[in-house]
């Protein structure tokens, strides 16, 4: 009986599998529901808008949200200070904060993927200096480093892409040597190598395939801080140019205005807690997807 | 013990000498730092000026040497926006941020360790639900947010606390909440799962057989397990306190180097903002290897390896 039910574990594709652990465990669905909500939103910003993102009407600035006594839901999240529609530039603020998470995380986990699996591999002198540079940079507080560096580079896009694309490698690197080292001393490499395979088999056909799953879900946890530290950047007047409607952007403006007008700071925040919820929640149930060493925490 | 120590120190130093090679680096990135030290709207014999006052006339090697030179002595040089020398501005500021982030990894450990081991020692009820809640929140709230949302509801809605400024321990609650609401949430999530790995032990399940009390065990053998786990991450936590201090401190006005930083950014003082690098990344590198030895010192394993 209980022999069959391994049997039946091991026959599930990984598809399957993961359709009943969503099934078993709901945040799971939750965290899909709301990233698909947030990447729908980015995707088709310029259809679902009821208003433009940019233009400004001083003569309804500061509107309250539509359940408010003094709100038109005409503007259902309200007015900010320039008179321009909140709800609009939330969505459109969606898309700054997943471009910057998605090619943020891109380039830290191409870089971090090939530097780990070199040092991993081969050890030795690169393998020290490698993980040398990796834990100097470690070592400074994140935040620090990042704001110094936007500070440098100026307000843009592709900058702050490429800082947190660069400053976040190093934990790549970090995670991906740890699993070329671990995934190196299990059986099925040496039995790979006693049976005379050369290092390009072994790393294409046995360490990628098994970087993979622990790769994607850090993956998914990073690409939330980035967002995260994105609109932190864009509170401090860091990020993305101030015409560009970001959630970061919204909230500086905001600030401004946190007495008589909490709703302009408060929205975008919730925004950015709905996307990072979601993503939280996807990178849980991705762990438990395609780490079978971690599916236990599960239950 | 000896060797380990010995190492953890070399270790250190070399880290400290790549901080300041990152910090040299960082304010030359775009390739002219005279005009990274200026206003965007500098006249060109402005910027001239600050080319011949900072010395990037001269050789890099000879620059990065005069860098090192000082800074091994302490010396980062004047503040532009201050005048003055920018490690002392630092060192004066450096009290308020370590009061602050105490009070907040205060906050954080007293609401952490009963939620933590009370929701890992009854999985499945509403105390374990509650633990992964906040677990959960800890993570996905962002602290500048929180901030401004604490103002509107206790300072501007029901006026218990100050908006903003250092004075006496109402101005210290909200700032603190803010901060150490993500290490709340982090501190919630390992004592959790400590808590829970540790109840499937056969040690533990052997002194719950000797018909030992709940609370004796959790205070015994638990606890002290738990206790390992926070030591090892307090390091890593306090650098990124003092990151999120920035925003903090800034929205606040707390007058520590969080604040400081973002002025010094915004303001373009970056020989200020080099003095304020290296010594948080010292802070941090020193913490660590603090809580290394500690953790040595508390886990025999460690002691007696290689």
């Amino acid at each position: 009986m209980r022999i069959d039910a391994l049997d039946q574990e091991n026959v599930r594709s990984p598809f399957q599998r993961a359709l009943r652990i969503v099934l078993r465990d709901k945040t799971g669905l939750i965290g899909v529901f709301l990233f698909g909500t947030v990447l729908f939103c980015a995707v088709f910003a310029a259809y679902i808008v009821p208003h433009s993102p940019i233009e400004q009407n001083l003569r309804i600035s500061r509107q309250p949200p539509g359940w408010h006594e003094a709100g038109d839901w005409e503007y259902p999240l309200g007015t900010d200070n320039l008179g321009r529609d909140m709800l609009s530039r939330i969505i459109y603020g969606s898309r700054v904060s997943l471009t910057v998470g998605f090619f943020g995380v891109l380039i830290a986990m191409s870089i971090g993927m090939l530097l780990g699996l070199v040092a991993g591999y081969l050890g030795g002198t690169i393998d020290n200096v490698i993980m040398g540079v990796a834990n100097l940079f470690l070592a400074i507080p994140y935040l620090l480093l990042v704001v110094v560096v936007a500070a440098v580079l100026g307000r843009s896009l592709i900058n702050v892409i490429l800082i947190f694309g660069f400053t976040n490698a190093p934990l790549f690197v970090r995670i991906t040597r740890g699993e070329v080292l671990r995934i190196r001393k299990s059986g099925y490499v040496e039995s790979a190598v006693s049976l005379g395979a050369k290092p390009g088999r072994i790393i294409f056909g046995h360490i990628l395939p098994n970087l993979i799953g622990p790769l994607l879900t850090v993956a998914t946890f990073e690409m939330s801080g980035m967002i995260f530290y994105e609109a932190g950047l864009g509170f401090l007047g860091l990020s993305v140019p101030p015409g560009i409607p970001s959630w970061g952007n919204m909230l500086a403006a905001g600030r401004q205005y946190i007495q008589f007008s909490p709703w302009i700071a408060a929205f975008p925040g919730l925004a950015i807690v709905f996307t990072s919820l979601g993503m939280n929640l996807l990178g849980d149930w991705l762990r438990d997807v395609l780490d079978p060493r971690m599916r236990r925490s599960a239950s | 013990m000896q060797r380990y120590l010995f190492t953890r120190v070399i270790q250190s130093g070399l880290l400290m000498l790549g901080v300041l090679v990152i910090t040299f680096f960082m304010v030359r990135l775009t390739g002219d730092p005279a005009r990274t030290m200026v206003p965007r709207d500098a006249s060109p014999e402005r910027v001239e000026q600050m080319r011949v006052a900072m010395g990037f006339d001269d050789p890099l090697i000879i620059q990065f040497a005069r860098y090192v030179g000082g800074a091994v002595r302490g010396d980062f040089g004047q503040s532009l926006h201050y005048r003055a020398p920018s490690m002392r501005l630092v060192l004066e500021r450096v009290p308020a941020t370590i009061q602050l982030t105490l009070a907040a990894l205060g906050f954080a450990l007293l609401f952490s360790v009963p939620l933590g081991i009370i929701g890992g020692s009854r999985p499945g009820t509403i105390w374990d639900t509650l633990a992964r809640g906040f677990g959960l929140l800890g993570q996905t709230v962002p602290n500048f947010w929180l901030a401004l949302m604490l103002i509107v509801v206790f300072s501007v809605e029901l006026r218990w606390f100050p908006t903003f400024g250092r004075s006496g321990f109402a101005s210290v609650v909200l700032p603190a909440v803010a901060l150490g609401f993500f290490p709340l949430g982090q501190f919630t999530r390992l004592i959790r799962s400590a808590v829970l790995e540790v109840r499937s032990e056969d040690y533990i399940r052997t002194a719950y057989s000797k018909g030992i009390e709940e609370w004796q065990v959790l205070s015994r053998h638990i606890f002290r397990n738990v206790s390992i786990t926070l030591v090892s991450i307090l390091g890593v936590q306090f650098g990124y306190m003092l990151g999120g201090s920035i925003y903090i401190e800034s929205i606040f006005a707390w007058p520590g180097i969080g604040r400081m930083i973002n002025e010094a950014v915004q303001a373009r003082d970056f020989p200020l903002v080099q003095a304020i690098a290296v010594f948080s990344a010292g802070f941090v590198v020193v913490l660590n290897l603090l809580t290394d030895i500690a953790y040595a010192l508390i886990d025999p394993r460690i002691r007696y390896e290689d």
